[in-house]
């Protein structure tokens, strides 16, 4: 969390929507706080999304949950629960919902929202302590979002 | 969503206080003379907080950087203490004074770190140390503030802190502080930026727990300034207020500041009991 020149490069990964795309203010929850329909409409690819959760500057689930599949990166944290199994306790929906904005599954948890551009308090641009520029990015883009899931989907344990 | 997603959900509600456990059990004693107290009863104002005993941070760090703390010639945050005596000693600003015309030695600071941030009658206002240490530089010396967060600073820190090591931590939290110490509880609770996290969601609800490659302790400033191995130089507690505001990607607030100064009271308040331990190591 504090490499301040890697979390930068955070900065530039974020993209413009592309069409076709859930915007994060559009995203409807279930009564659960899933979410069923798919935030890009294509697949998504769980080898980038395991890239995705263990990379330091993108999206750095490691820090808080131990995941037995990418334990060749080390140092995963004990904030959260191991995500091991994680496709045998969740359906796809719920996972979406999770990766999103756990805070609609989990209310008041620690865990951030990574597909929310709105509602935080001062927010700043990125790691540099400073006000942001505009509009804020989500952590993580609606295809990283879509590839978490298909890797979390994927994490059978039965 | 599956029957088994809510039986998932139970295992997590976890009382907090529980991750205390990996918290370690050694005891620091410094130069092998000054017995430390660093860990004790929380103080009755966190009595809903569900943390019963608060911890240096010093239990949270390796062996050996815990040994570094122990002796003096081991310890090298005690080579900014010798530059803060330089500093101490020497005259500077239009009055023509250095701190030692006015307090001697710096043996007159014992105590004086433990109680601090404190009331200041006549300004009517809230100083830290450091601000106590700007005030008799420009009002009795006529010379140039030290940087807030600056290396003269920090070694002047470390200096007037080094004569308090082993005493309790005891700031006082009602009377006219009263208001300014609610400030900074509430800025504690604060989840900011776009992670959306408090102080206390790190601090209180998971010490002792691992994030990635951190082990997180209480966030105690009773050991400031910290001589840290990471950046090889000592750090005040607005520079590392500074930096874990920063790390949930929100425009943090200025050293020196309203803000901050409301949260060095609050959570030096937090530490009452603890040992001063300034100049201490960490990694
Ligand atoms: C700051 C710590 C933190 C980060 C970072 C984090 N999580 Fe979580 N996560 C948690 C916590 C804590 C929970 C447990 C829910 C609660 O708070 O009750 C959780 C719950 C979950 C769950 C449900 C747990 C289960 O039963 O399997 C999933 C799935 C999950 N997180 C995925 C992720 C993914 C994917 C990322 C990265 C994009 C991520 N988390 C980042 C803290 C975190
Ligand atoms: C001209 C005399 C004078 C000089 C020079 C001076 N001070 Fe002071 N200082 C005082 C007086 C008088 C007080 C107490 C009055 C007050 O609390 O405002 C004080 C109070 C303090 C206190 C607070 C003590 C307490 O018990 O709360 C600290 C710390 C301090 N000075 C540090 C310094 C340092 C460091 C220097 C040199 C950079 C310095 N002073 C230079 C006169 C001086
Ligand atoms: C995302 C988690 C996180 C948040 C939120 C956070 N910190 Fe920290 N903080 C850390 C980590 C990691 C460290 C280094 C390991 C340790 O001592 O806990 C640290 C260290 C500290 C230390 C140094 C402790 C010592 O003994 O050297 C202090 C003081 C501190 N934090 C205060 C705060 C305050 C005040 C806030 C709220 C403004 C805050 N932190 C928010 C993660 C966090």
């Amino acid at each position: 969390m504090k490499i301040t020149l890697t979390t930068l490069a955070a900065a530039l990964v974020a993209t413009p929507l592309i069409a076709g795309e859930v915007a994060p203010a559009s995203v409807t929850f279930g009564e659960y706080g899933e979410i069923e329909q798919s935030l890009t409409g294509q697949p998504g690819d769980p080898e980038n999304g395991g890239l995705v959760m263990k990379n330091k500057s993108i999206g750095n689930c490691i820090a808080c949950h131990q995941v037995s599949a990418l334990s060749d990166q080390p140092f995963h944290g004990e904030i959260g629960p191991s995500l091991d199994g994680a496709g045998d306790r969740w359906e796809e929906a719920d996972l979406r919902g999770i990766v999103a904005n756990a805070k609609q599954m989990f209310p008041g948890t620690i865990m951030p929202a990574y597909y929310k551009t709105e509602g935080f308090t001062r927010p700043g641009n990125a790691y540099t302590g400073k006000a942001p520029e505009g509009d804020l990015d989500p952590l993580l883009t609606a295809q990283q979002i879509e590839d978490v899931v298909a890797f979390l989907v994927a994490q059978k344990e039965e | 969503m599956k029957f088994k997603a809510l039986t998932a959900i139970a295992a997590l509600v976890v009382a907090p206080g529980l991750a205390l456990a990996q918290a370690d059990d050694d005891n620091l004693v410094i130069n092998g003379e000054i017995e430390a107290v660093t860990k004790t009863a929380a103080p009755a104002h966190m009595e809903d907080t569900g943390v019963d005993t608060i911890m240096s941070g010093w239990h949270f760090r390796s062996d050996e950087t815990q040994a570094l703390q122990m002796d003096d010639f081991d310890n090298p945050g005690m080579i900014f203490v010798d530059l803060g005596i330089e500093q101490w000693n020497k005259v500077e600003g239009e009055a023509g004074n250095s701190c030692a015309s006015c307090h001697e030695g710096p043996e007159s600071m014992e105590g004086v770190r433990a109680v601090y941030p404190k009331w200041n009658e006549d300004a009517g206002e809230v100083r830290t140390l450091a601000h106590q240490i700007n005030a008799c530089r420009t009002e009795n010396m006529e010379a140039e503030p030290y940087k807030y967060t600056g290396g003269q600073m920090a070694n002047m820190e470390a200096l007037i802190s080094s004569k308090s090591r082993g005493m309790p931590v005891n700031v006082a939290i009602d009377g006219p502080v009263a208001e300014v110490w609610e400030r900074g509880k509430e800025l504690y609770y604060t989840r900011t930026g776009q992670l959306e996290l408090s102080c206390a969601n790190c601090h209180e609800d998971n010490y002792g727990n691992m994030i990635r490659a951190d082990h997180l302790s209480q966030g105690q400033i009773n050991g400031f300034p910290t001589y840290r191995l990471k950046n090889a130089k000592l750090n005040t507690s607005h520079a590392r207020f500074k930096g874990c505001v920063r790390d949930t990607r929100a425009e943090t607030f200025t050293p020196g500041g309203p803000e901050f100064i409301a949260l060095e009271l609050y959570v030096a308040s937090r530490g009452n009991g603890l040992s001063v331990e300034g100049p201490s190591v960490r990694n």
